[in-house]
């Protein structure tokens, strides 16, 4: 069994706890769902149904629901194919025509009180509660409406009041707790006049429910409903046809529903605590990158700036060398003229020179 | 400290305000009947269907078109594309006006609305993936609250309140991306704990591994399309710098697009071959399935590649209009469509006239405050006395 598994189960059993502090359940705090072997059920025997409705009554009666539309002796309301809702706990329904069935097949419909219940599971606000006799009853007194349970419910069991504006509750069959508390039978179990509802441990149902296969050979198929489905229920359906044909589902298969959602919520820690991890490191990846490549520009640019600069200190000095070199040439060469023509002042006075000579002094 | 005076000039009465006054007082007589009758007198909800189209549309269609707020601010803050910058401020106010709306829609849906604080207040349902996405979609408004307020606050004068929020935004950025990648995804997990009501094509273990990636092409569209749509309304409240940005945007966004679709048609195979539901491909559903994935996730992502790599703005806002349309099926499909598909066709769910108006008029609203904020807060353009940040 998986940690989440355990721990939902954990609190399941916490809820529990609680409810039985204040003296109302009475199998104490006993773990539940699959692990309490005292969860009482309730096993319905398809072969023995006869559609009387008398359960349908009785639920309505103990359940002081609103009165039916049609009175419950009138069996015409049998032609339809009905279902729970916000004024039923539960029906009957009647299934014709069907092949290796000698007349009509009736099933009854109402909360199957899953181990592992989905509308639990799904519930937002804990409105809904497995009890340690096995029911899962619901708070109206927390629910704020979303029908996330009905979403969730794979019998499609819970209904809502819609027509209520400003007090709608989610309706459904409460496993007649607060009578089981009392030490009652569920009002559609006392009622029966077929014996097709046994009331008792489930495991003894389970028990009760082979013997029954074993002594009338071939007048059940090898499956009770409800052993595995959805991890498991504690109201249990045995039929002569198959299930399919009566309007129950085969293909739920055996997960029960915490299972089916323990996964997603699992990743919700490892996202809390990795993504801001990840997300930073990418923000601080980013920003040193950035800052890399600006001093990457940055240096780029000094170093450019300093080649630009040392070339223009190395033209500078060359020009102010060739400056001063023409500066000294042009001295020397003033000097030169000035001494030539000095000279030449001295042997002009005596005698005239020639002007090719000149020239040529001056030219050098 | 001067407030700014709110001139409220005469309504002038062009098309788009006489068809937006006629829902709005629809909407409001609709919502005297909700509140006052009950869900049943105003919508078709059944114990079948619990949930229609407020749940379908203004939740999940809500929250994924309403992603381009934290797809935008980790672009630009996160992974450092700054080119991004002025897409900012528009994609956080849809994203805050979005995620608002919805929470105003899920006031109409639940049958005790003041109650919606239990989840916090009163118990805690930590086993329920609603519980997740009610505490993320409630802690991200606030964000995306907080990350709105620069705007308001610059149209105020309040220039310190400013700065201190600015100087949040990276913290606020990542605490943005953290919450709607948990929301995101858990929409779509709300959908695990019921494979025998969703039909095996969407129904997948991968379920919020495809609400998350989706909201992604989601986001990336919206603020395309929502870009173009600004361009042609609200062209003379742009800045330079926004219209200079503005198609680089589009583009860069739709070359993102390409990518994540693409990423998201591989993942929506491999949903098909780990339910192995290929058999189902030839069905009706399957038809339908095809139409969704590939003509609504390929396609619009061939478009966006050709319409990024042709620079060609035209093919980009079609595409992302498309894309849009694409998540809405999706959403359509998950939550209304495909689910509870075993049923009768008697049973199945239709919305009533009145819950169209409410979605209507949620819409209607959530335009009417776009239009009021960009005409009067620094959204399109950067307010001169402020630093970017």
């Amino acid at each position: 069994m998986s940690i989440s598994r355990r721990r939902f189960l954990g609190w399941m059993g916490a809820a529990g706890a609680g409810f039985a502090a204040a003296g109302r359940a009475h199998a104490g705090s006993s773990p539940r769902g699959a692990a309490n072997p005292e969860t009482l059920g309730v096993l319905f025997d398809a072969t023995r149904c006869i559609g009387c409705r008398k359960c349908e009554e009785a639920c309505n009666r103990v359940n002081e629901l609103p009165p039916p539309e049609r009175p419950f002796h009138d069996l015409g309301v049998l032609e339809k194919r009905r279902r729970t809702d916000a004024r039923t706990y539960t029906v009957v329904n009647r299934y014709t025509g069907i092949e290796g069935a000698r007349g009509p097949v009736y099933r009854k419909i109402q909360c199957n009180h899953c181990l592992e219940p989905a509308c639990a599971s799904a519930c937002f606000v804990r409105a809904f509660t497995k009890n340690a006799d096995g029911s899962v009853t619901y708070d109206e007194s927390v629910c704020v409406g979303c029908r996330y349970c009905m979403i969730a419910c794979p019998f499609e069991i819970p209904a809502y009041e819609y027509d209520k504006a400003f007090t709608p509750r989610v309706m459904k069959c409460t496993f007649c707790h607060p009578r089981l508390v009392q030490g009652l039978l569920p009002g559609c179990v006392e009622i029966c006049p077929a014996e097709a509802l046994t009331f008792g441990r489930r495991r003894d149902l389970l028990r009760i429910a082979r013997s029954r296969m074993a002594q009338s050979p071939g007048r059940y198929l090898d499956h009770i409903y409800g052993e595995f489905e959805m991890g498991g229920t504690t109201w249990l359906t045995i039929s002569g046809v198959p299930f399919r044909a009566i309007g129950m589902r085969e293909d739920l298969g055996t997960t029960p529903a915490p299972e089916l959602t323990k996964g997603a919520l699992g990743v919700v820690p490892v996202v809390a605590a990795m993504w801001p991890v990840l997300l930073t490191g990418i923000y601080a990846i980013n920003r040193r990158r950035d800052r890399i490549a600006r001093e990457e520009r940055e240096a780029a640019v000094a170093a450019a700036l300093a080649r630009a600069e040392a070339e223009a200190k190395k033209k500078l000095a060359e020009a102010l060398a060739k400056a001063d070199k023409d500066k000294k040439a042009a001295v020397e060469r003033e000097v030169k003229k000035a001494l030539e023509e000095a000279a030449r002042a001295r042997t002009e006075a005596p005698a005239p020179a020639s002007p090719e000579g000149g020239g040529e002094t001056k030219s050098g | 400290m001067q407030f700014p005076k709110v001139t409220l000039e005469r309504p002038r009465w062009t098309p788009f305000n006489i068809v937006a006054a006629i829902i709005v007082v629809v909407g409001l007589v609709i919502t005297g009947i909700r509140f006052t009758q009950g869900l049943a007198a105003t919508t078709r909800l059944s114990d079948y269907n619990p949930w229609g189209i407020w749940i379908g549309f203004d939740l999940l269609v809500g929250v994924a078109l309403a992603a381009g707020g934290y797809v935008t601010s980790a672009a630009c803050y996160l992974f450092g594309l700054k080119r991004f910058h002025t897409a900012v401020r528009p994609a956080i106010l849809t994203g805050f006006l979005g995620y608002a709306l919805v929470v105003l829609a899920l006031h109409y849906d639940v049958g005790r609305p003041w109650r919606l604080p239990y989840p916090f207040l009163v118990q805690q349902g930590t086993t329920s993936l609603l519980f997740e996405v009610a505490a993320c979609v409630a802690l991200y408004l606030t964000v995306l609250f907080i990350e709105w307020t620069p705007a308001a606050f610059e149209w105020l004068g309040l220039k310190r309140a400013r700065n201190l929020v600015v100087r949040l935004t990276l913290v606020l950025t990542i605490f943005g991306v953290v919450l709607s990648t948990l929301h995101q995804s858990s929409l779509g997990a709300l959908f695990l704990i019921a494979p025998s009501k969703l039909h095996p094509l969407w129904y997948s273990p991968y379920l919020a591994l495809f609400f998350f990636v989706s909201s992604i092409v989601a986001g990336l569209s919206m603020v395309i399309f929502e870009g173009a749509l600004a361009h042609r309304y609200f062209h003379h409240k742009m800045d330079e710098t926004h219209r200079r940005e503005a198609d680089g945007v589009a583009l860069g966004f739709a070359k993102a697009a390409s990518w994540v679709l693409a990423g998201y048609f591989v993942l929506k195979l491999v949903g098909v071959a780990q339910a192995d539901a290929w058999h189902h491909l030839a069905s009706g559903y399957g038809a339908w399935f095809l139409l969704e994935v590939v003509g609504f996730v390929l396609l619009p992502c061939f478009f966006f590649a050709v319409g990024a790599r042709e620079k060609n703005l035209r093919i980009v806002r079609f595409t992302a209009a498309w894309a849009v349309l694409g998540i809405v099926i999706n959403r359509f499909n998950v939550g209304l469509i495909a689910f509870n598909y075993h049923l009768p066709a008697e049973e199945r769910y239709f919305p009533h006239w009145m819950e169209i108006g409410i979605s209507l008029f949620i819409v209607t609203i959530g335009i009417l405050a776009y239009k009021f904020i960009v005409r009067h807060m620094p959204i399109l353009y950067a307010h001169p006395d402020y630093e970017p940040h």
